[in-house]
């Protein structure tokens, strides 16, 4: 019988992981939007959320039960299935990023030795991509599904926005993916980890170029048109109530920690601690910190994303065209001939 | 059966009712999504057969970029069910005649051809759908097919700018 020729052990281990780390980016999000409204209030000189619990940090469970408790509206008019699915699809396209992010080195557990990623494909980076291009589909289909014109405008200028960013996104990829010769997250946080230097050395303006693009696919402000209140009511989700909302604002939020977890990894050193030899301790110890140093990296990102978000008011949409296309596209390919022409003057 | 079988038939299974559903759904949106998982079951299968590269450009290519577009522009014209004109039942008769000898002819050839027949696919092994390899033959063996097609490219990319700007 081979049908169940499968390495069972190493089946559930990634099990484990994988419940591991979905579970732990929920509860981050679950935090992140506490950190959002406390960031907001410090910039806007007010105290913020402070009154459940200790520093109000009860808060987003407070808001969560809210969430919950509401009364399901699903519109007359709306396709019922489609409805339903846009805001599962949105949470899973978010969440599937995580597989290929390398947390930290590996572990060593009951006598095996556990790597701390779900799965090291080869294609890493390019999975992302894949996964980052279908994050517009659970909007897209929520908004169109709602029937309601509004929604569905902002659908368009979401899946627009989207699509306009990627190619630039793609085009300061290419320039790293020059500079690091390999697609998979695993080697190229190695090699910055024994490298000299991280890879933003490299590639400062690829890196810009990045960070902007990954704000605009996480429709954060000022990039964050498919939710202008003032043109479109609420955007896309307008219709929504209940959990199937909250699906969509936490998609947001998962977003936020992932493009900052693949950040850190491709320009910021990923799991490396600066000035730090791993080898001098337990290896556990070494995975233990990694992870450490890798968390803090990606709150720093977050802040930044908030700082950004609560400091720069929003941009008309035709100014959101022009910066894709005709600045952030042209930067982007400059900036892959520049490190061509440097990789080729090293040779 | 082993693994490798299990997963083959239960994504053949999957593309092919994925595929009808393309053709009898009525609203054209759903049609779209429809495809989108044909697409899926597609790269599920390049994977099986170890083209990694492959499989992930499918979904980025097609189902990322290209059936969003698709989405987008059957949302703007917003295609109603009654509003879109019925076929008459003789033209729908000629269209199943043509595309049955169409698959006819295709299987026959199929047949014949003494060159795959007897030839065991390569699951899970092989690597020229790997990046490297891929890479590398892209750029010595097959270098000017592969130039040639790039400047196709930029005269359709060019052209659609020119028509954008009418």
């Amino acid at each position: 019988m081979t049908l169940l020729a499968l390495d069972w052990a190493f089946l559930i281990e990634k099990l484990v992981l994988i419940v591991i780390i979905v579970f732990a980016s929920l509860g981050i999000a679950l935090y992140t939007t506490f950190g959002e409204r406390k960031v907001a209030a410090i910039l806007q000189d007010r105290p913020g959320p402070n009154r459940a619990g200790p520093f109000g940090l009860l808060q987003p469970l407070a808001d969560g039960l809210k969430l919950i408790m509401k009364e399901e509206i699903i519109p007359n008019a709306s396709s019922k299935w489609l409805f339903i699915i846009g805001p599962g699809l949105a949470m899973t396209a978010s969440l599937m990023t995580c597989a290929v992010i390398p947390w930290g080195t590996a572990v060593h557990l009951f006598g095996r030795i556990i790597e701390l990623q779900v799965a090291d494909v080869n294609i890493g980076i390019l999975y992302v991509f894949a996964v980052v291009s279908m994050g517009v589909y659970g909007i897209m289909i929520g908004g169109w599904a709602s029937n309601n014109k509004l929604s569905l405008m902002s659908a368009l200028r979401a899946a627009s926005q989207a699509i306009s960013y990627e190619i630039a996104m793609g085009l300061a990829l290419i320039a790293l993916l020059m500079t690091t010769g390999s697609l998979s997250l695993k080697t190229i946080v190695a090699d910055q980890v024994t490298g000299h230097y991280w890879n933003i050395v490299y590639q400062p303006l690829g890196f810009l170029i990045f960070f902007i693009c990954a704000m605009a696919e996480c429709n954060r402000t000022p990039f964050d048109l498919p939710e202008a209140e003032n043109e479109l009511n609420f955007g896309y989700h307008q219709e929504y109530s209940s959990m199937k909302l909250g699906f969509y604002l936490f998609a947001e939020y998962v977003n936020m920690i992932m493009s900052s977890a693949i950040m850190a990894c491709m320009y910021f050193g990923g799991y490396d601690l600066p000035f730090f030899d791993e080898s001098t301790v337990a290896p556990n110890i070494a995975a233990m910190i990694g992870v450490g140093t890798l968390l803090i990296k990606i709150v720093l990102f977050i802040f930044l994303f908030m700082w950004i978000r609560w400091t720069i008011p929003r941009f008309r949409y035709d100014q959101l065209m022009n910066l894709g296309w005709k600045k952030m596209i042209p930067l982007a390919l400059f900036n892959m001939l520049l490190t061509g022409a440097l990789i080729l003057s090293k040779l | 059966m082993n693994v490798l079988e299990i997963l083959f038939y239960a994504l053949s299974v999957f593309a092919l009712a994925s595929a009808i559903m393309v053709l009898i759904s009525k609203n054209p949106i759903h049609s779209v999504l429809w495809l989108i998982l044909v697409f899926f079951a597609i790269s599920g299968h390049y994977i099986l057969l170890n083209a990694q590269f492959l499989a992930i450009v499918n979904i980025i290519v097609y189902a990322g970029a290209i059936m969003v577009l698709f989405l987008f522009v059957i949302m703007l014209i917003n295609v109603k069910k009654d509003k879109e004109p019925q076929k008459q039942l003789f033209v729908k008769f000629i269209g199943v005649i043509a595309g049955g000898s169409l698959l006819t002819l295709l299987i026959a050839l199929v047949k014949q051809t003494d060159s795959i027949l007897g030839e065991k696919v390569l699951l899970k092994e092989g690597t020229i759908g790997l990046i490297h390899p891929l890479g590398k033959a892209l750029f010595s063996d097959y270098v000017i097919p592969f130039e040639i097609s790039s400047v196709l490219f930029l005269s359709a990319m060019v052209g659609a700018v020119l028509i954008g700007k009418k």
